[in-house]
């Protein structure tokens, strides 16, 4: 047994560490308990998605000599266990990448497929599951399924952003990007309120690939909302400065420093307010064109080992929520509500979604989803998560589950009104509930329990 | 499961009408919890005892309790958790007192007073702890007693019993050390409650209230032991070491 917990370190459970046999998956079933597995990535899902009490974690391979390009159809096949890091590391120098990255590289395509992750260019390329053409799948019998969209399309949607709960996917075929640099062409512009970053990017996300604004939450009065919005594409050869030129698929992200463990809580009111100032303050009011490498435009906080060590040792809560579009109002009230609570933290991200696809479970949806770090330890941050909550399930807005940490199975149904949908799917494909996690058994995903006058 | 703040779904108080069993439960109330359930020797009184807790959401479940049969302490923990799903906190709040005047030399009594107060609640215990240790998470809060830690001759069958439960129940934590499982012991002085009504209040003397929030506290900030109130701490290691003759002096006048 291992003590086991999400990125935000908050409270942890006890399971079984496994390791897969790719070739003999079925083993990883042999002897199993009434506790449940469940696959285990990278542990980068913030609250208690990757965790299993008392059960068995599934670990895959990072085998990434095992993916597999097909440079005419633009797809790779890869086992799910391989980092979106090592995708990256191997495939960028030829040419190509992922079709969409969260704001880390060290998730798995797993995990990935589970969370039916989304980017920067979800307004324009949707999550991850709008790029996946086929699964290979285990189900709870150790039985194995290639699953496409058309095979059996129930079980496919339930199983994009289904958090692991559907069967243990071994490998994924997704489409890729074509690049022709490792770099980004980006354009920083900094918006003086909430009104004005919404208007910038109503108007002009569809001008680009990728777009997403920072916020300072601790900015109040007339500067509520102050943001510096970035966005760009993909850098063709002719942007970079001669030097780039002779290598312009170079990918060598590098590692500045590690957080050391044991630190208290150093993200206080002063400390993060200061950065936010420096942030706003560094940013141009406008520039167009700059050079950035993938990994400082997509992941800036890779390059710090440990980060969330920041926040001492109750960890934090990651939220991220959706307002639909038309729900600005909403989104105002929110942000109005952490400003004035100076519980926020730095970086809170703002990002304006696109279409959504059929996964029942599937977060992202035509709206406006803003992502704040809280610390989990400060005496009102519960009651404030609450009251953001009601603001949010109260225009049929949601929360993305890979952060969810503290919502109630009521508060889930309220998100996502297609959970029944999602259920029989899930008693189909495994009725004796062998896929499990603290989250299905906090949220009542599966197996629930009566409620009274519910 | 506890959410990301230490918060609760479900939980299990055992000796279900007590005063401060009922108070730590009702502090850890939020709107994250589900479910509570009581279980108790008398399930009427159990029923009545849980009605002040009854909230929109909230099922208040109420079971029947043997804590003197340990042979049932095992299904007990099966069919609240069959009924329920995880336990995120157990209360062991199972106990009686009498002076030793009251027993006035009777062994029978003494032994029945010994197991109300150590032998079933041990059992209990263990019975818990296995099961928070097979769900991989979950936290045992037991009461025990200032009165266990340096035994005083007008509590000696009460204060040797809760001595045995508090040493056992720190053991039985060591023992879930990297089980996702833990002991949280509860050591109060003096509380004004039903079990002690009609006593003169002793120094510190404290309520049921008081008890909850510091349970809270300790729970939130991981703590294994919580004196209340926290001063009984630093009274005790001085008491703890004084000499025979002085102690006996302390003890007949407290």
């Amino acid at each position: 047994m291992a003590l086991l917990s999400g990125w935000g370190r908050t409270p942890a459970s006890a399971g079984d560490e496994m390791a897969v046999d790719a070739s003999r998956p079925a083993e990883a079933l042999s002897g199993l308990g009434d506790r449940g597995a469940l696959a285990r990535g990278l542990g980068r899902s913030y609250g208690d998605a990757a965790q299993n009490a008392g059960g068995r974690l599934l670990r895959l391979p990072d085998d990434v000599e095992g993916a597999v390009l097909d440079e005419a159809a633009g797809t790779l096949r890869c086992p799910a266990g391989v980092s979106l890091d090592a995708v990256m590391r191997r495939f960028v120098p030829r040419g190509w990448f992922v079709p969409v990255t969260p704001g880390t590289r060290y998730v798995t395509v797993g995990g990935a497929v589970a969370s039916d992750i989304h980017g920067k260019n979800h307004h324009a390329d949707g999550s991850f599951g709008h790029h996946l053409r086929r699964l290979r799948i285990m189900d709870a019998d150790g039985r194995q399924h290639e699953l496409t969209p058309e095979v059996d399309p129930a079980w496919w949607w339930a199983t994009i952003g289904g958090m692991g709960l559907t069967g243990l996917v071994l490998d994924a075929e997704f489409s890729m990007i074509p690049v022709t640099t490792s770099r980004c062409v980006v354009d920083t512009e900094r918006a003086g309120d909430l009104d004005d970053v919404i208007a910038r990017m109503a108007e002009g996300d569809h001008r680009y690939r990728y777009s997403v604004a920072w916020i300072d939450l601790l900015a109040t009065g007339r500067r509520l909302g102050r943001s510096v919005l970035t966005r760009g594409d993909h850098a063709t050869v002719e942007h970079l400065p001669p030097a780039q030129r002779r290598d312009p698929l170079a990918f060598a992200p590098r590692h500045l420093a590690s957080v050391p463990p044991g630190l208290p809580n150093v993200l206080n009111r002063a400390s993060v307010a200061a950065f936010n100032e420096m942030w706003f303050r560094r940013a141009p009011r406008l520039r167009q064109g700059e050079v950035q490498s993938l990994s400082s435009f997509f992941h800036p906080l890779d390059a710090v080992g440990h980060w969330n060590r920041l926040y001492g040792r109750r960890g934090f809560l990651q939220y991220q929520l959706l307002v639909p579009f038309g729900e600005e109002t909403t989104l105002r009230q929110v942000v109005e509500q952490l400003a004035e609570s100076g519980a926020a933290s730095f970086l809170a991200v703002l990002k304006r979604f696109g279409e959504a696809n059929p996964g029942p479970l599937s977060f992202p949806r035509p709206g406006w989803t803003l992502t704040i770090d809280l610390p989990a330890g400060a005496p009102a941050v519960a009651a404030l998560v609450r009251r953001l909550d009601e603001l949010v399930l109260g225009v049929g807005g949601r929360h993305y589950l890979a952060k969810d940490a503290h919502l109630t199975p009521a508060d889930l149904r309220s998100g996502y009104p297609r959970l029944d949908e999602w259920q029989a799917v899930r008693h189909r494909v495994d009725p004796r509930g062998v896929w499990m996690s603290d989250l299905a058994r906090r949220l009542e995903l599966v197996a629930p329990h009566p409620v009274p006058g519910g | 499961m506890r959410n990301a703040f230490g918060e609760p779904q479900t939980m299990l108080l055992l000796g279900g009408t007590s005063d401060i069993g009922l108070a730590i439960v009702e502090a850890l109330l939020t709107p994250a919890a589900r479910a509570v359930v009581l279980a108790c020797r008398d399930v009427e009184a159990g029923r009545a005892a849980g009605q002040h807790l009854q909230r929109p959401g909230l099922e208040v479940d109420v079971v029947e309790l043997q804590a003197e049969q340990p042979l049932t302490h095992a299904a007990l923990m099966a069919q609240v958790s069959e009924r329920h799903g995880d336990l995120d906190v157990i209360v062991m709040a199972v106990g009686a007192l009498a002076d030793t005047a009251t027993i006035a030399g009777d062994p029978a009594m003494a032994a029945m007073l010994f197991a109300a107060n150590a032998t079933g609640p041990v059992a209990l215990s263990v019975a818990a702890a296995s099961r928070l240790r097979h769900q991989g998470h979950g936290r045992l809060v037991v009461l025990s007693s200032v009165a266990g830690e340096r035994v005083r001759a007008s509590l000696a069958v009460y204060g040797g019993a809760k001595a045995g439960l508090d040493a056992t129940v720190r053991a039985l934590d060591d023992d879930l050390v990297g089980t996702g499982a833990s002991v949280l012991v509860v050591r109060p002085g003096f509380v004004r409650t039903r079990m002690t009504a009609g006593l003169p209040d002793a120094p510190f003397a404290t309520t049921p209230d008081a008890v909850a929030r510091a349970t809270v506290a300790a729970l939130r900030q991981g703590r294994r032991v919580v004196w209340v109130p926290g001063v009984l701490r630093y009274v005790f290691t001085v008491l703890r070491h004084l000499p025979t003759p002085v102690w006996r002096r302390i003890a007949a006048r407290a």
